[in-house]
This record gives C-alpha cells, structure tokens and sequence, in this order.
C-alpha cells in the first residue's frame, strides 16, 4: 500500500477529487429519487381522493391504484441500497426491516388475497402510508437541496407519533381478515411429503409476522422518537449498542 | 461462535515508546538514583465522553490489567473482565498484558471505557484431564460451548426416538424405516460429539470470558437449526434421497472425510502454540495429508465443516439442512475473512497464495 513520498500527494489528491465527484453523483442521485417518489406518492394521494369523492365509496378503492401503488412501493427497496453503499447514514437493518414489511404487505398479503381488498383497514394503512411517506420524501429532498422548511422538518418527526399506531392497526387488522381465506386456500404452502423433506404453512407464518409486531413495533417506533429527539431539540442520546 | 473465531483479535503493537521521562527529582547525594515519573491515567466514558474515574500516582510499569483492578475499585459493579479499556473511543481494546509506559500516552494517560456487559466466566473443569491445559485460557470456553453443542445432540435423538407430542401420537417411539435416517442420526451425533470432545481436550482459549448475550444468542441458533432440521429428517413422512444409495454412499464419504480433515486441522492448530504461550505462528501443511489443504486456504476448518455439512444436506436432501450449512457457510466466511487479514497483518511473510476459506474462490 505504501508509496514512495512523492506519490503520496498526487495520490491522495486524486482520491480527494474521486470522493467529491462520487459525493455529487450520490447527491443528484438521491434528489432525484427524492422528487420521483414525493411525486409518486402525490399522485397515489390524489388518485384516491379522485376515486372516493367521484364514487362516493372505498370499494374498488384499491384495484384503482393497485399498479401505481406497487411500483411506487417496490421501488423503495432502492434506499436499503443507498444505506448499504453508505450514501445514507442510516441504519441498513432498520431500513431493511420497515421497508420489508411493507413489500410484505403490499405483495403478500393484500395483492395476493382478493377477497381483502376492500377491507376499510386497508384504506386505513393505505391512507397512513401517503401521508407518511410524502412528507418523508419532501423532507428529504428538501434537506438535500438545503432549503428545509420547519413546517416539513415539524411534520415528518410529529405525524409518525399519531400515524405508525395507527399504520400498524391497519396492517395487522388487513392481515388478521386475510387469515380464514389463506387457510382456505392453503396458497403458499407446502405439505410432506415431498422431495426436499421441507413443509410451510403460509397461515401460521402470518400469525407469527402478526406477533412479530410485537416486539418489532415498539423498537422502531422509539428509534423515531429518539431521532425526534435530537432533531427537534437537539439532545444528544447514547444509543444502545447491539 | 465458533473457538477458533474468538482468537481472531489482531495483535496490538507496542508502540515505540514514549521518551523516557527525565527525572523529576534530583538527589542531593553524589549517586544519583533514577526517580520513577508516576503516570497519571484517566478513564472517560466512550459514548458520552464523561470523566469516570482518575488515578494519579501510576507506576509507570502497570499494566492494563492492573489499572483495570484500579477501576473496579471506584466502579465495584464493572468487574475487570466487563472492561473494555482502548486509546481511542472507537479503537480496539487494550489487552491486559499492556504495560502504560509503552502506550504511546504522555504521562497523563486518557483511556476511554466501554462497558462489555455481563461476563460469564469459565468454569474451570477439575478433571485430571485439565492439567493438559494452559494456565490462562485454562478450563476455559467449557461450559458455554458444551451448552451449546449439547442441546443439538439431545434435541436430534429426542426426535430421532420420536418422543411423544412432536408428532401425532400413532408414531410415538417408533423408528423411521429408511436406513438412511439412522445413518444421518449417527453422522449428526458424531459430529455434535466430536465437538463437545474436542472442546474438553483439543482448544485452547484464549479469553477468559464471554457475554452472556452470546450464550443466549449462539444456543437459539445451534438449538434452532437442529430441531428444525431433526423435525423433517425423522419425520413419519421423510423421503429419502432421490438417487437413493448412489446419493448417500457419496454423501457419506464426503462428511467422514471432512470430520477427519476438520480434526486434524484442529490437532495441526493446537500444536502451534504451545500451552501457556502466548505466540501466534503461521500454520503450515504438517505430514498429515489433510493438513496439505494450508497450501491454499487459511481456514481449513471452516472449509472442511462446509465440506461435512454439504455431505450432510445430500444425505439427508433436507431443505433445512440447506438453510443451516449456508447460514454457517456465511458466518464462517466472516471469520476466516477476519482472521485472513489478521494474519496479513501479522506477519509479512504470509504466503500469498493462501485464500480465507475456499481455494482461489473466496
């Protein structure tokens, strides 16, 4: 690794010159897809606003924006990317684990289980998400293009207090209507015997996702609440090593 | 975790120490004795930077273990072996054998500390048998990996006898009729066996305790896995192998073979450092063939315990057992990842050809 002298300036300031170009494609980067997915959740909020005051009910609320809903949702897998290159400081578990649950959600359980679909709790969570996630997404490019209203910054670390309880209800009533129809079916399971000597039983791997809210709510929640914390009021807070 | 991970520490280099402290005082008489400079050390806390402790009057001769015991006094429930004490508030421990005058520290030394959590200690096994091991490390690792590799032995053959209420009542203490299943359950014991063995005769360790957390952790994971694994395997409705004999004679032969290699590079390790020493040596290809396999890879046990485990996965064509050999292949790479480069740093003379855990590959 180590040079000879001379070579040490001229490399270090070709590396200083590299991390400053990366450091400005991350950044375009980042607000790019900032503004892409505050949009998206933008038109998914308006979309459902169009649909309930032209119909006058939910029913069919969610076959409407079932596409965009999915694309949108998917597409957040890319920020458990951006943790993990190191473009944002944030933990790649905790990113991994709420953006999981809600491919979970979308893919596995409301996608999958027709017959849920016009269940209120999903209008419920779909309702918590939108708003969740467009001042999340504005508060982030906000804070990239350095121009950070407080009424966003207010927003994003006060809304969650109110609008996670009342996801996490949602979700787990969604989940809870969806089980009789799932054992029913018996779709995503696999009985013995069989050749790779494996079984899987897509009923009680739900309650089992239900009861993992359990100890998994809280901790996420209170991770927000400590990042509250020090945002708003500037606290410094000792975390927890793992 | 696994015995061999725990000495994975890279070794801390004495730096060239500080100058040699002038004298403080000066003798009246014509002989002029040298006058110890006393050090003075202070403890802040890593995380919120608050100052924990002060000990003036230091000689500058103490060790790490000893300022350690200086702490314990004024903080009594942070027993030395909880302590992390480092240079840096994010850099590795100190080791205890560490002597203060040859830290690069001046003579007010400031050390930051992180505690460790609660400790389990060794049990000290009072058997003749423990006479054979180091004074140090002594009776160590003992009881938390014979916990840990005990539970997978009993959990297997609780199935293997198909105890009551794990399946439906009508199996209750039968036997599988696929022979392929008593093999499996004897391949599974001797391996959980093997290691309980070579925990009580062949490691040596090097740590004299652990955190509990990992207890708990670790036994999840070993106790998880084998009844997972023992639930299909002895199971009423078991299918065996697709290629039937062919598929298990080669299975077979593999995970014997990788049981002897493993062993054997275990024998090969302990040899290396004599009992009580604390010298770390490369190791090299001795006359036992199956130690030739240090040519290419720094850590062949790990490469040799993924050979067995995937003789297992064919013999027994178990998807958990899949799951099991590639979450272990994951974390085994991770240690031998860590310890390739450890020994990198070590010593310069590393042979270059050598890869952490696969040859050439990984």
């Amino acid at each position: 690794m180590a040079s000879s002298e001379d070579d040490g300036t001229v490399e270090e300031k070709e590396n200083n010159n590299k991390r400053r170009t990366k450091s400005a494609l991350a950044t375009a980067w980042l607000t790019f897809y900032n503004i892409a997915m505050t949009a998206g959740w933008l038109v998914l909020a308006i979309a459902m606003m169009r649909f309930y005051i032209q119909k006058g009910t939910t029913k069919g609320l969610y076959r409407s924006i079932a596409r965009t809903l999915k694309f949108f949702q998917t597409f957040a897998l890319a920020e458990v990317g951006h943790c993990a290159i190191g473009i944002v400081r944030t933990s790649v578990i905790v990113t991994g684990v709420q953006v999981c649950s809600r491919i979970f959600m979308v893919w596995f359980v409301t996608n999958s289980i027709r017959q849920i679909q016009s269940e209120e709790s999903v209008i419920l969570f779909l309702v918590v998400w939108t708003m969740t996630e467009i001042t999340r997404y504005s508060y982030y490019t906000f804070n990239l293009l350095h121009h950070l209203p407080y009424f966003i910054k207010w927003a994003r670390y006060n809304l969650f207090i109110v609008l996670y309880p009342l996801g996490v209800i949602g979700e787990l009533m969604t989940i809870y209507a969806a089980l009789p129809f799932v054992r029913r079916s018996g779709m995503y399971s696999m009985r013995l015997p069989n050749k790779y000597n494996v079984s899987f039983d897509y009923y009680y791997c739900l309650i089992i996702l239900m009861l993992s809210y359990i100890p998994l709510f809280p901790q996420l929640f209170f991770h927000m609440l400590r990042q509250r914390r020090r945002v708003l009021h500037g606290e410094v807070i000792v975390e927890k090593d793992d | 975790m696994d015995a061999l991970a725990l000495e994975a520490t890279s070794t801390k280099k004495p730096a060239n120490g500080v100058p040699a402290p002038a004298p403080a005082k000066r003798k009246p008489a014509k002989k002029t004795k040298k006058a110890i400079v006393f050090f003075e050390v202070e403890i802040l806390d890593a995380k919120t930077k608050d100052k924990l402790c002060f000990l003036d009057k230091v000689e500058p001769n103490a060790t790490i273990g000893e300022i350690k015991s200086m702490f314990h006094k004024s903080h009594p429930q942070w027993y030395p072996t909880r302590q992390s004490i480092r240079l840096d508030a994010k850099g590795k421990s100190l080791k205890d054998e560490d002597v203060l005058q040859q830290l690069p520290v001046g003579t007010t030394a400031t050390f930051y500390f992180r505690d460790l959590g609660a400790q389990i200690s060794w049990v000290t096994v009072s058997t003749p048998w423990s006479r054979q091991k180091a004074g140090g490390g002594g009776g160590g690792g003992m009881l938390v990996f014979l916990t840990e590799y005990t539970g997978p032995l009993v959990l297997y053959l609780m199935f293997y006898f198909r105890v009551p209420f794990i399946y439906a009542s009508k199996y209750d203490f039968s036997t599988s009729k696929h022979w392929v299943v008593h093999l499996a359950c004897m391949c599974h014991s001797f391996h959980f066996l093997k290691r309980n063995l070579e925990t009580l005769f062949v490691h040596r360790f090097s740590h004299g305790t652990m955190p509990l957390r990992n207890i708990f952790k670790n036994c999840t994971y070993y106790w998880g896995f084998a009844a997972w694994m023992a639930y299909y395997i002895n199971h009423p409705l078991y299918t065996p192998p697709i290629y039937g004999e062919q598929q298990i004679r080669l299975a077979l032969i593999l995970f014997l073979f990788c049981q002897i290699g493993n062993f054997s590079i275990h024998i090969a390790l302990r040899n290396l450092r004599p009992p009580g020493s604390k010298t770390r040596k490369i190791p090299y290809p001795t006359k036992n063939p199956f130690t030739w396999i240090f040519v290419l890879v720094s850590c062949p046990n790990y490469t040799y315990e993924l050979g067995s485990w995937l003789g297992f996965t064919l013999m027994t064509q178990c998807l958990p057992v899949a799951f099991f050999t590639l979450v272990g292949f994951i974390q085994m790479t991770v240690w031998a990842k860590g310890k390739h480069r450890s020994y990198l740093k070590e010593f310069r003379d590393y042979p270059p050809l050598r890869s952490p855990i696969l040859p050439f590959i990984l």
